[in-house]
């Protein structure tokens, strides 16, 4: 899309470092970087538009989120400063999806890009993504926040008497000083709920804009279409766009049948009977695999139609490079078979 | 190789698509067959590991199922582990129902950081006891776990030292401690990576070595790379494949063209395959274990897991 005019944006929110590989960069930061032209003239792209590329970092992104919602400067170092913060901002689970919210609304509303394609984690740790925000908005507007704020809440409890069964209980199991930890947190966090609430809200919404659509990718393998064909399913329930499948890495079909005394009478006339021997095994499992991908894709194209259906083949090399990334391109794009109305933004999968 | 299936607590991790529940549900298998009563357990909802092992019955079935002798599996809920670990550690029933129903623990549960992924490798380690904490329940010798891909692998394997740090005190924080203790432990519990023979699987593999070392401590006990390409052809057969596929005197000959095509292909990516291998073995230090690609109805359900477990018995 980039060698074509637009300006796009690729962003991965996945902790492996892949896109950085593919794009032959050594490291991708946290904001949006633009790829230098040259690199592609180098690989003999011509880019017509712009392709700029980040890495999501979620502590950092966290940390400018605190920053940036902080009423005074006083709360800001609070939560900087809170153990609770600083363990939830760093580990991967749970902050990852949540930072990806705060830079997704970032991107959109602070920048101009034409395309904003987002390379998430594998399929099950998508769904955690596309989840993120609704979970999101219920923790703010719930009761389990409520219950860390309220004056008479946990917090005060604590630190008055432990009245209560409940909190008597709970704090036999967790230890007093996680519960009063907790509180100080969520307390300090307070002034910046409508900001966090707002983000969830808006990229909610942007999940669900018609502009957005979910590609699907996947490889012919059995287990793979199946990952695919659930998370469809799970789009489909989640009321989210769906713009369509690639299928990569796809063996391409021989047609016809085999007449295997014919062809090893032929490849031995000109290689000897051993080698005609190898070229014919070697031949099929090639067919074998054909015709595995074959079923697979017929499996997609029956459960999710075959509009918007592309397929790339498999390549004799494997594609970690620009070069590789082009000839991928050309298959995307090339034939006529391209995927219906690109739409403005995309989440790949 | 056998040391890796000698242990308790075994973590399958790797990238996501290079086969990673297959190969778990394969070294369960193999496990069971050399006599060890073994589970193999996955996290997050997912039922691949049974779909894998020939159960296609009953997907988000909660608890241990047996599929074959000595081998069972479970899909380990977050939610029901919490519950069980609740009645494990409070004194009184009535005080794990107070929590159990207060619905402030799940609250609470949702807030701290760590806590979900705690629970999830508790269960982990619980079902890796010699004796058993759940009431009735009989011990295994061996869990092998379909963990998450990489960075959430890592997370989990995390969880029970995070969770730690932040309590510090508690019974909860002594609860992580204990567990933390035995997945850094060797003699107790391994970690596979499982890999493919290309560029970006081997980076990703590299990385999780190096994180499990420089964050846990851990040291791989293995790696497997999978679907590897045959090395078929000698390279004097090479020059003799290639001068037959210029020879434009029989280029008409529709399968002979396509089939020599296929045995050059097979050959450029054998080879690329191989240089990764080289790569592989000589950054991280490990001899890979290399699992060949399987076609036809050999790569389909069960039958895929025996002869994966199998080839791995035939290399370990």
């Amino acid at each position: 899309m980039a060698a074509r005019g637009a300006k796009v944006a690729v962003v991965t929110i996945d902790p492996a470092r892949r896109l950085a590989t593919s794009l032959g960069l050594r490291e991708l930061g946290n904001e949006p970087r633009r790829i230098d032209a040259r690199r592609f003239e180098r690989a003999g792209i011509s880019m017509q538009g712009e392709l700029w590329a980040m890495m999501l970092d979620p502590k950092r992104t966290f940390d400018e989120l605190i920053e940036r919602l902080s009423p005074d400067l006083r709360s800001r170092e609070e939560v900087l400063s809170n153990r609770i913060y600083q363990e939830l901002s760093s580990a991967v689970a749970g902050s990852q999806e949540f930072t990806a919210i705060a830079k997704l609304y970032e991107l959109d509303h602070e920048h101009d890009f034409d395309l904003i394609v987002l390379d998430t984690p594998p399929s099950r740790h998508a769904l955690d993504f596309l989840e993120a925000p609704t979970r999101l908005t219920q923790f703010f507007e719930g009761r389990a926040l409520q219950v860390f704020l309220r004056p008479t809440g946990l917090g005060m409890r604590l630190v008055g008497r432990g009245t209560g069964l409940v909190f008597s209980v709970l704090k036999r199991v967790t230890g007093v000083d996680l519960l009063a930890d907790l509180s100080v947190f969520f307390h300090s966090l307070a002034g910046m709920i409508d900001g966090f609430k707002e983000r969830a809200v808006q990229v909610e919404a942007l999940l669900r804009d018609a502009d957005t659509s979910f590609l699907l990718i996947t490889s012919p393998e059995p287990e793979p279409v199946e990952e695919a064909l659930y998370f469809h399913e799970r789009l489909r329930i989640a009321g989210m766009r769906f713009g369509g499948t690639i299928v990569n890495r796809v063996h391409h079909h021989v047609p016809g049948r085999l007449d295997e005394a014919e062809l090893r009478a032929a490849l031995a006339g000109e290689l000897g009977e051993e080698l005609a021997g190898k070229v014919l095994d070697s031949y099929k499992e090639y067919r074998a695999l054909a015709a595995r991908d074959r079923s697979a894709i017929a499996r997609v194209a029956d459960r999710l139609g075959s509009t918007g259906l592309v397929l790339v083949p498999f390549l004799d090399h494997d594609v970690h490079d620009l070069a590789g990334l082009q000839e991928v391109e050309r298959h995307l794009f090339g034939s006529e078979r391209a995927p219906a109305s690109p739409a403005q933004r995309a989440a790949v999968s | 190789m056998a040391e890796p299936l000698s242990k308790r607590l075994l973590f399958v991790t790797g990238k996501g698509g290079v086969g990673k529940s297959t190969v778990a549900a394969a070294l369960g298998m193999l496990a069971a067959r050399q006599g060890r009563r073994t589970i193999v357990a996955e996290v997050a909802g997912r039922d691949d590991v049974a779909r894998a092992l020939g159960d296609g019955a009953s997907p988000g079935h909660a608890g241990e199922r047996q599929l074959a002798e000595r081998l069972w599996t479970i899909s380990v809920d977050p939610q029901a582990a919490m519950e069980e670990y609740l009645a494990d550690q409070l004194p009184l029933r009535a005080f794990a129902d107070v929590l159990g129903s207060s619905r402030t623990f799940s609250y609470f549960a949702a807030a701290t950081p760590g806590l979900r992924e705690l629970l999830c490798v508790g269960k982990l380690w619980e079902l890796a006891q010699p004796a058993r904490r759940t009431p009735g329940a009989s011990g295994y010798d061996l869990c092998v776990v379909d963990a998450p891909a990489t960075g959430h692998g890592l997370a989990l394997l995390r969880a029970p030292q995070t969770f730690a740090e932040v309590a510090r005190v508690g019974p909860i924080a002594r609860h992580a401690r204990t567990i933390s203790q035995t997945l850094t432990n060797s003699e107790v519990t391994g970690v596979i990576a499982v890999a493919r023979a290309a560029e970006i699987p081997v980076t990703e593999t590299l990385l999780l070595q190096r994180e499990l070392r420089a964050r846990l401590g851990i040291e791989l006990d293995a790696l497997i790379v999978n679907a590897v390409a045959p090395h078929r052809f000698a390279p004097r057969e090479i020059e003799a494949l290639t001068a037959a596929s210029e020879d434009d005197r029989r280029a008409d000959h529709a399968s002979r063209h396509a089939a020599l095509r296929a045995a050059l292909g097979e050959h450029v990516r054998e080879r690329g395959e191989r240089a990764q291998l080289r790569r592989l073995r000589r950054s991280s230090g490990i001899a890979p274990i290399k699992l060949a690609a399987l076609l036809g109805t050999a790569s389909i359900g069960v039958t895929k897991c025996r002869a994966l477990a199998d080839e791995l018995e035939s290399q370990f």
